[in-house]
């Protein structure tokens, strides 16, 4: 479904993302697994459009080159993202919010509420604004993406700063995303995230090292990973 | 020659289009009154407020009264407004909400056809001690922005009373408009003033507002939020002067500009004369949000789809 091949995108002179290849295979589960400062979010960004084009590669989705593709052409595809921190928007609500793009039945929209472990009747009518808690605001951004029925969808850190309560209904989202029929990418840089994922990809100064199943993979970031300091090249 | 009846049902409907509620301005049980140009048209009385008024040369001279302790339970319709394109209106307010009176006010003005027009408002507000007083003004212009709106407000808040004003204009244009309104707050009150504007074409916004918390542990919030596109220019100036103990104030100003010629402009003063108080501003000026843009176009909506559902968030 996704193919990215050979991707670079070169900033101030230093390579963010270097050669980067990956595939997603349809209503697959695949976690991008790094410490912080490794180029994941940026990925993210490439993959849907924000911010950044590559210097080099290619980004194929469904058989398509989308790299040059705008953000909202991507979405029209299928193509959407949660961000790590979610903007916020007064006067919309929750309601609204999930509703942008799909006319949703209300059973629907309190279904994906569910989902995320946040009940209707709390959150329906609130808006998508500062009233909100952080951990509220990921759940509704995780939502939100469910309620876009995505074929694929990027989560870019949706389990960073959620406590312990609130993690499983974040996992819950994913799966119910995968059960819907979507591939997920989703990025972390927490190994108990990925055990949701059908594979995870080590990825490190801008590269993917290797890419496994979950527990393997877990224990080759553990190993080799955690002691090397991951940063982009300085 | 236009008959009484045909003047009552062309302002009633054009108050229908502005959102305003017919249904309970012609109910028996809600307290109303529709004036068109300086002619009242209708006037209805509700237990515990009185509605008085008088015929001007170019307006109206209203009073309304709030009974001592009296609840009003449905909200009072006011419904001023001109049919003409051209004219004057002028509009004399004075509002006494006794000691313990609570009523909620829907306002209405509308001008749908206004190609030179000038509505003024001079209003003078004095709310007792425990009481609440909830002001909702709505206008509606039409689209040649030929109107020149001129509101005015002096408002004494009493102790431990509730003061909330809210003023909307974001249908059709704004033309030019003088918002100016002071308020004095008492001993442990509780006052909000919100404008939201939407200023479109060559549309000219003057808002001031300015609120002394002279009363210990009064409390206020000034929240302006306005969008401007094509040449609209605005100025928003909002000022809290903390006078005594314990008193708290915020001013809160957000305006967008969506267009390469508009201006936007927020002037926030806060002041504090006694040791004991605390005011503190934010005001944030400039184009939409980058990420809320990304955010919504992430989800399949184009750019000005976008841009339509953060404004229409700004000014819901």
């Amino acid at each position: 479904m996704l193919q990215i091949e050979n991707l670079k995108l070169i900033l101030d002179g230093k390579p963010i993302i270097d050669n980067l290849s990956l595939h997603v295979e349809k209503e697959e589960i695949l976690a991008v697994l790094g410490v912080n400062g490794t180029g994941k979010t940026t990925l993210a960004y490439l993959i849907m459009g924000v911010n950044y084009l590559p210097d080099d590669g290619k980004i194929i989705f469904e058989g398509r080159d989308i790299t040059k593709y705008s953000i909202s052409q991507r979405a029209k595809m299928g193509i959407t993202l949660a961000w790590q921190e979610p903007a916020r928007f007064e006067g919309l609500s929750i309601r609204e919010y999930l509703g942008l793009r799909n006319r949703l039945k209300m059973e629907e929209i309190e279904d994906y509420l569910w989902a995320v472990g946040l009940p209707p009747s709390q959150f329906l009518n609130r808006s998508v604004d500062a009233s909100l808690s952080g951990g509220e605001r990921k759940r509704v951004e995780l939502a939100s993406v469910l309620a876009m029925k995505p074929k694929l969808a990027i989560l870019d850190e949706v389990d960073s700063g959620i406590d312990v309560v609130s993690l499983p209904h974040i996992v819950n989202g994913i799966g119910k995303m995968k059960s819907l029929g979507s591939s997920v990418l989703l990025i972390t840089h927490s190994e108990d995230a990925v055990e949701i994922a059908d594979k995870v990809s080590v990825m490190c100064a801008g590269k993917i090292y290797k890419t496994g199943p979950p527990k393997e993979m877990c224990q080759w970031f553990k190993q080799n990973c955690q002691v090397c300091g991951h940063i982009v090249p300085g | 020659m236009i008959t009484i009846k045909e003047e009552y049902q062309g302002i009633v409907e054009a108050y229908g289009k502005a959102g305003g509620s017919k249904k309970a301005l012609e109910s028996r049980e809600v307290a109303s009154l529709v004036v068109h140009e300086n002619r009242v048209l209708r006037a209805n009385q509700a237990e515990g407020i009185s509605v008085k008024w008088e015929q001007l040369e170019k307006g109206v001279r209203v009073e309304l009264m709030v009974e001592e302790g009296k609840k009003i339970k449905y909200p009072v319709h006011l419904c001023f407004g001109m049919l003409p394109q051209e004219g004057l209106q002028e509009i004399v307010l004075k509002v006494n909400v006794q000691d313990g009176g609570e009523v909620s006010i829907i306002a209405h003005c509308i001008f749908p056809s206004a190609v030179n027009i000038i509505h003024k408002m001079d209003a003078n507000i004095k709310i007792g001690s425990n009481a609440k007083f909830k002001y909702h003004e709505t206008h509606y212009h039409g689209d040649s922005g030929g109107i020149k709106v001129i509101p005015k407000a002096k408002v004494e808040v009493g102790e431990k009373s509730i003061y909330h004003n809210t003023f909307s204009l974001i249908e059709g244009c704004v033309g030019t408009l003088d918002f100016n309104y002071e308020v004095f707050c008492g001993e442990k009150s509780v006052t909000e003033l919100v404008a939201k504007v939407y200023g479109k074409k060559e549309d000219d916004i003057k808002i001031s507002e300015k609120v002394n918390l002279n009363g210990r542990e009064a409390r206020s919030l000034i929240k302006s939020r306005l969008v401007l596109r094509d040449k609209a220019k605005a100025e928003v100036i909002g000022e809290t002067y903390g006078n005594a103990p314990l008193a708290r104030g915020h001013v809160d100003c957000t305006e967008i500009v969506d267009g390469e010629e508009a201006i936007a402009k927020a002037i926030p003063v806060v002041s504090v004369t006694n040791k004991e108080a605390k005011v503190t501003h934010e005001a944030a000026i400039g184009s939409i949000d980058k990420k809320q843009m990304q955010t919504l176009m992430a989800r399949g909506l184009d750019r000005e789809e976008a841009v339509k559902v953060i404004v229409k968030g700004i000014l819901k």
